[in-house]
């Protein structure tokens, strides 16, 4: 619900003193100022490189950023809590994402997001104890014909059957893309990179 | 469809069409090279008006039509395409996009130059990763390859064009908040006026048009205005890319012209092919959720502007079908929808934020077995109240939950009041108090709603 916070989204607290955004990443979110006439329309970019770079949009992150982009951190924050992609709190390294929408919801949606709980032993909006996944429903993922559809970190599985999901989720490429990669944008890295954009 | 060459979707399955060279020797970029050097804005403006193209992405608003409001005095002018596509049942977009990205650039060059607009941003839904680094990929190459940048083909014309990325929201599609979300603000829409042709993205000239609109334009440029009349029916003109989901043997998207039937849709063996596993249609949904439902019985609905509105639908919007089997319940298909508004509802206008959430809360009692059959005059009440006083919201999201909600009710009502007859008796009292003790701890509600037969035995 775009205008209620939800659990997820609860700011981690660690909204330290320190600058938390590596220099690397700065420099990547200033790479998206001459696209945009006024520097404030790099937010949503710079949240997306955050979250591929740290996981999570941090409070500290959100000063780092409005600092950046000079505006007020309670604009970044506004922002942060509109759009159901960004986390403010740690994440699992996998984010399984369910579609739950009509289209899927008739295809047996149900049955795979009571699948993939039961195969995690989380709920929604929980990251398993060894953080390699969190578990979210979305509403409508766009795949409508690949109905029941699954989105795992940035690749999408489509006709994903009950039985299936065990072997999905323990399948360590399950998240990588078969087209190549713009390196515009990182997406989310893998389990030794989760840290790299912290200062 | 016989006698029909597919126009949009010429390309699915030729190999390597995603790269430049594929694309130009399949005829791409023709087009684009014609209008840069042959016409003058004002007269492709002139040819997609009189082609009666219109929005393909909901509002069917004539483009040509929308072009011409931008001020002739204007500077700078930022062309937005969008791409956010979150309609449930919708994904012609991303499979046109997939399959030809260089038809989209090219579309985009076209309507940019026509407009004159400096800047295109394409608002890339966020949850369309795999896409975002095909059409990054081909932006990259139209720009090495001069189609994008200083001095397009010597004209002197300059035009830059960025992939902007989606965070998950719906409402982002409408046009105002595709603008405030491109930003950096949250994608709450505009109080209009000032429409966006006036004042839009960073206070410039600002066009907002669908991804299959645009895709439209290289082949109106091409064969002339005439020929893309004569596809389609009577205002509804040219071809149009259809999407099937749901429990049918070839979900998919299809290219027909404009005026498809929802059954040869369905049936048809060009199309959906009919219903898997020995299934019946219970119910289409035929435009994309927002638009309402239709039964078994008027599948003979033309899926084009006008047709849609004999049959009590919002609209053609996206020419997305989901089509519901006999094995549905429809007391979960009004769940699903109602949650999904009350889910997306940005939250400005009182009445829909508040009234979407209300309805999804009756509707998903009605689901779980504890409806009342006055919840079902509550529910088209609020529908009544809520969404159909037109430009009484600051958008359409009101409308759009609405329809399908109020349509479901009253179409299938005879199902609905039955599945509430079946319920075990003092069911929705117990289903209440178990959930909101609150309304029990009133007593005069407590009087009012408990049954005689309940109260008389003391607890």
């Amino acid at each position: 619900m775009a205008w209620k916070a939800i659990d997820r989204i609860t700011p981690a607290d660690d909204d330290g003193d320190a600058p938390v955004l590596s220099e690397a990443v700065r420099e990547k979110i200033r790479s998206f100022f001459p696209r945009y006439p006024e520097k404030r329309a790099a937010l949503l970019p710079a949240l997306h490189i955050v979250q591929d770079a740290v996981g999570y949009v941090s409070h500290r992150a959100m000063r780092d950023i409005a600092e950046l982009l000079d505006i007020p951190p309670a604009q970044v924050l506004d922002t942060v809590t509109f759009y159901s992609h960004f986390w403010t709190r740690p994440r699992g390294r996998k984010v399984v994402v369910a579609c739950r929408s009509l289209s899927c919801h008739l295809t047996g949606a149900e049955a795979v997001i009571e699948a993939v709980k039961r195969h995690l032993g989380i709920g929604e909006h929980e990251t398993t104890p060894d953080g390699a996944f969190s578990f979210v429903t979305e509403e409508c993922l766009g795949a409508c014909e690949q109905g029941p559809c699954l989105l795992i970190n940035e690749r999408l599985h489509g006709r994903v059957r009950p039985e299936d999901v065990p072997r999905l989720l323990n399948d360590p490429d399950n998240d990588r893309l078969d087209v190549p990669r713009s390196d515009l944008y990182d997406g989310i890295r893998g389990p030794t990179g989760e840290m790299e954009g912290r200062a | 469809m016989s006698g029909f060459e597919p126009v949009l979707l010429r390309n699915v399955g030729v190999e390597g069409v995603r790269t430049l060279k594929v694309s130009e020797s399949r005829g791409g970029w023709a087009a684009a090279r014609k209008a840069l050097t042959t016409m003058t804005p004002d007269e492709i403006v002139e040819e997609v008006r009189r082609s009666g193209l219109r929005g393909r992405g909901g509002a069917g608003f004539p483009t040509g039509v929308k072009w011409s409001f931008l001020p002739k005095d204007r500077k700078h002018t930022v062309l937005c395409v969008n791409f956010d596509e979150s309609e449930p049942g919708t994904f012609n977009n991303r499979y046109l996009a997939e399959h030809d990205p260089h038809l989209v650039l090219e579309g985009i060059l076209i309507a940019a130059y026509a407009t004159r607009a400096d800047l295109a941003y394409i608002y890339l839904r966020a949850e369309y990763h795999e896409l975002f680094h095909i059409l990054q990929r081909a932006l990259d190459e139209a720009y090495a390859a001069g189609w994008f940048g200083a001095d397009i083909l010597g004209t002197g014309y300059r035009l830059e064009c960025h992939i902007h990325r989606g965070a998950g929201a719906y409402v982002c599609g409408e046009e105002t908040g595709l603008i405030e979300s491109l930003e950096g603000k949250r994608g709450w829409p505009r109080i209009k006026p000032p429409y966006p042709a006036v004042r839009g993205a960073f206070g410039r000239p600002t066009v907002v048009n669908n991804v299959e609109t645009l895709a439209c334009l290289p082949a109106i440029i091409e064969r002339g205005a005439e020929w893309f009349a004569s596809i389609g029916t009577p205002g509804s003109t040219g071809p149009k890319l259809y999407t099937v989901s749901g429990p049918v043997n070839r979900p998919g998207c299809f290219e027909a012209p404009l005026g498809l039937t929802v059954r040869e849709l369905i049936e048809g063996d060009d199309f959906a092919g009919g219903m898997a596993g020995g299934r019946k249609v219970k119910a289409v949904i035929p435009g994309g959720l927002s638009v309402g439902i239709l039964t078994a019985d008027e599948l003979d609905c033309r899926l084009d502007f006008t047709d849609v509105l004999n049959y009590g639908l919002l609209g053609l919007g996206t020419a997305g079908a989901i089509v519901i089997g006999d094995d549905a319940d429809m007391r979960k298909v009004l769940a699903n929808t109602a949650r999904f508004y009350a889910h997306e509802s940005c939250g400005q206008c009182t009445h829909c934020r508040e009234g979407t959430g209300w309805m999804a809360r009756i509707a998903e009692r009605i689901a779980a077995g504890a409806g009342r059959i006055a919840d079902l005059d509550l529910i088209v009440e609020l529908c009544g109240r809520m969404g159909m006083m037109s430009g009484m919201s600051i958008c359409g999201l009101p409308d759009g939950a609405a329809y399908p909600i109020r349509l479901i009710v009253e179409k299938f009502r005879g199902e609905l009041e039955e599945a509430i007859g079946r319920q075990p008796p003092g069911y929705t009292e117990r289903y209440i108090r178990d959930r909101i003790p609150s309304v029990y701890a009133l007593p005069v509600l407590q009087a009012g709603a408990a049954p005689a037969r309940e109260r008389a035995v003391p607890a």
